[in-house]
């Protein structure tokens, strides 16, 4: 695919649309053009080897015994509070993870806060226990942060930042660029739970669902998956475009590809049918407690006991293995039979019309 | 899940491809005219397990992708308006018009809402009395019961602050429309199931007896377009030119009648652009005089607002099934999902998005510079 910016010759059957002079919601998705966001306007003006490596933790090593891995996450969330969590339990969680996926035991975060005026001071203090539930959860203390207060209207009640860093764990080297053909690809458990809690909250599904959002701390699921096998090559957790989107950052990162079983991806059966209702594909929706490795296949098992042994890994399952080709590609083989190539979320997700 | 699982079984549905293969003596072309179907049939990859002699070409059945260009920038004029909450269906916001698309209006202001269903753009005009709220009612017969209603329903509440901008597409014309082009190579039709369940299959008959081909009702999931596939199959290799029912379970010869009278109330068949296409005479729905007061093209007084169509974009020969979308040069290149240079790449219903998304860009790396 081309990356470049369209130049079409005379009439056009619809002028392209680039999106390159505004931010459009697609933008914030996760999917391809959140992408392009970065390559054109963060990556030229900060290039540095450890953001190229575009994991979602970069490793730092500022000359100490062991390597730093640090991360930052904004979230915002419509509605702040939904079944399974809230903004300041997500807040945590996200950094956590995102520390923890480079192999990392994560140990601090930082929090700023965005808040608007009027915002009730119940609503925050229950987001400030979350949060401080999640980072007992996790093991990890919130050592600073700030505050801001904007304008009535000018936020959607309350906006988080998060920073965090952990130490790097001896002898493992955890990248998305480091799968490897001979690898098989587990996935922790089921996927698209946190998207369809989160649009049930909003009360856009137009009927009742009992979806919890799975965002949970999986720090120490990585703690023990590292402690079965320190030969693990990738970990990421699929959050914004779903395990489609991340599956594909990884084939490309490490250019290699990925061979899915569409009959071995967990869906549970109440997203299944939200997502046939709403037209919404499982494999592009959020997840926030899930998480994905790579590891070759002889320690695959040891890894996968490790994972089931813990609380957010019950469901782990391989889902497919790594082939030389096509480079840079996911591929999907059906429950029929057939095989299709299974493409990275492109802008926002968009429910079908019929 | 129930009625879903069952109809993906994959063993059942190896066994219908095992007797299509036992039916099948020579080539057929068939056209599935929904494109919901033509999603199901790539991302299942049907079309990859059938015999070589049945070829599969995709119609114009994408409401999102039919929708012609000067009705999206009626909408883009109208939904800019700071005094408007504009409703539609999500792929309508990715659909480009003349120079923007509704998430750029969006993103300069205008308030612009996804909605799953029109009934939720009435109840936005209930909330919002000092807004006028307008939905962007689009769509084929499947989509013109809940749109109707919510006229009916702003009527009943006595709103005046709601309006719909119409967009509606008729399938029968469309199919008589192919079928008359004397480059048309379709020798059998998958008929769309979810329009055959509002509007049953009484109107095809005429069409079948006029053109001289069978036309089969067929469902979406991957058993009933086997099963649809199958019966078209049966019927060409027999000689048979007649209207069958694969889909039983949701269609009948008559259709729904309260929907049928719903739609006869509020609407009446009229001229209609196709995007890629062009006019197709009387393929289209409209709001009857009476219900002018619900008429945003009336109410906001954009119905001058005319737009041309480019020549470059094949998306009108992959609607009529004349071309595939990999002929195209500009496909998987130019012309992306996030990217789109024609309607059939944006809609996750459209023929390219279809390709797109499940992989025939693969083979169309090889094939990209092929004249088309």
């Amino acid at each position: 695919m081309s990356e470049e910016t369209i130049n079409m010759e005379g009439a056009v059957c619809a002028p392209p649309l680039t999106h390159n002079e505004q931010i459009v919601m697609g933008h914030g998705a996760g999917g391809r053009m959140s992408h392009r966001l970065i390559q054109q306007a963060f990556l030229p003006a900060f290039q540095n080897p450890a953001l190229n490596a575009g994991d979602d933790a970069a490793l730092v090593e500022p000359g100490l015994k062991q390597k730093l891995s640090i991360s930052t996450d904004a979230h915002v969330v419509s509605p702040l509070f939904f079944p399974g969590g809230d903004i300041g339990k997500l807040a945590v969680c996200g950094t956590v993870n995102d520390v923890a996926m480079l192999g990392a035991k994560p140990l601090y975060l930082t929090a700023g806060f965005i808040l608007e005026e009027g915002l009730s001071m119940d609503t925050l203090k229950q987001v400030i226990e979350s949060m401080k539930q999640a980072a007992d959860e996790a093991g990890v203390q919130i050592v600073a942060g700030d505050t801001k207060v904007v304008q009535k209207g000018k936020a959607d009640g309350l906006y988080i930042t998060t920073a965090g860093i952990g130490l790097i764990r001896d002898g493992v080297s955890v990248s998305g660029a480091n799968a490897k053909v001979g690898d098989v690809v587990i996935l922790s458990g089921t996927i698209g739970d946190h998207g369809i809690a989160v649009l049930g909250a909003r009360g856009e599904l137009g009927f009742q669902s009992s979806i919890q959002s799975d965002v949970a701390p999986l720090n120490h699921m990585i703690e023990a998956m590292l402690d079965a096998s320190p030969n693990i090559h990738v970990l990421r957790d699929p959050t914004r475009g779903g395990l489609a989107t991340t599956l594909n950052e990884i084939a490309a990162q490490s250019n290699i590809g990925v061979v899915l079983n569409e009959d071995s991806i967990p869906v549970h059966p109440e997203v299944n049918a939200a997502c046939e209702m709403l037209g919404f594909d499982a494999l592009y929706v959020a997840n926030e407690g899930k998480l994905i490795c790579f590891v070759p296949r002889e320690d695959a098992d040891k890894v996968l006991a490790a994972m089931k042994s813990t609380k957010y890994g019950e469901g782990a399952v391989i889902i497919g293995e790594v082939a030389e080709e096509p480079k840079g590609r996911v591929l999907l083989k059906t429950a029929l039979g057939s095989t299709r190539v299974v493409d990275m979320l492109a802008g926002e997700m968009l429910p079908r019309i019929c | 899940m129930k009625y879903v699982t069952e109809y993906r079984d994959a063993a059942l549905v190896k066994g219908v491809i095992e007797e299509i293969r036992r039916t099948v003596t020579r080539p057929w072309t068939l056209m599935e005219i929904c494109g919901g179907q033509t999603h199901a049939i790539v991302r299942h990859g049907i079309d990859q397990l059938l015999p070589p002699q049945i070829e599969l070409v995709h119609g114009p059945g994408c409401p999102v992708c039919v929708t012609p260009l000067e009705l999206i920038d009626k909408a883009l004029s109208i939904a800019a308006r700071p005094d408007v909450i504009f409703c539609s269906y999500g792929d309508m916001l990715r659909v480009p018009g003349s120079n923007r698309d509704l998430f750029s209006v969006k993103a300069q202001g205008g308030d612009v809402r996804v909605v799953y269903s029109p009934l939720d753009a009435v109840n936005l005009a209930q909330q919002n009395p000092d807004k006028q709220v307008v939905f962007f009612a689009i769509g084929f017969e499947t989509t013109a019961p809940p749109n109707v209603m919510s006229v009916l329903q702003a009527q009943r509440l006595g709103l005046k602050n709601f309006s719909i901008l119409v967009s509606h597409v008729r399938v029968p014309p469309a199919m008589s429309a192919i079928l008359s082009s004397p480059h048309n190579r379709v020798q059998g039709f998958l008929l769309a199931g979810h329009v055959n369940a509002v509007m049953g299959y009484w109107e095809y008959p005429p069409l079948v007896e006029k053109f001289k081909i069978p036309m089969v009702v067929t469902g979406f999931e991957p058993l009933d377009i086997v099963q649809g596939i199958l019966k078209t199959v049966q019927l060409l290799e027999e000689g048979k030119v007649e209207v069958a029912n694969a889909y039983q379970r949701a269609v009948t010869l008559e259709g729904l009648k309260p929907a049928q009278a719903a739609i006869n109330k509020v609407f009446m068949e009229c001229d209609r652009k196709w995007r890629g296409i062009g006019m197709i005479p009387m393929s289209g729905w409209c709001l009857r005089p009476e219900f002018d007061e619900f008429n945003a093209e009336k109410r906001f007084d954009v119905e001058a607002i005319q737009a041309e169509e480019s020549p470059l974009c094949i998306a009108g020969e992959i609607l009529q099934g004349l071309k595939k979308p990999h002929h195209c040069s500009a496909f998987g290149k130019q012309c992306t999902p996030e990217n789109p240079l024609g309607a059939t790449m944006v809609s996750s219903e459209g023929a390219c998005a279809a390709y797109y998304r499940y992989g025939r860009m693969l083979t169309t790396e090889h094939t990209e510079n092929a004249e088309i």
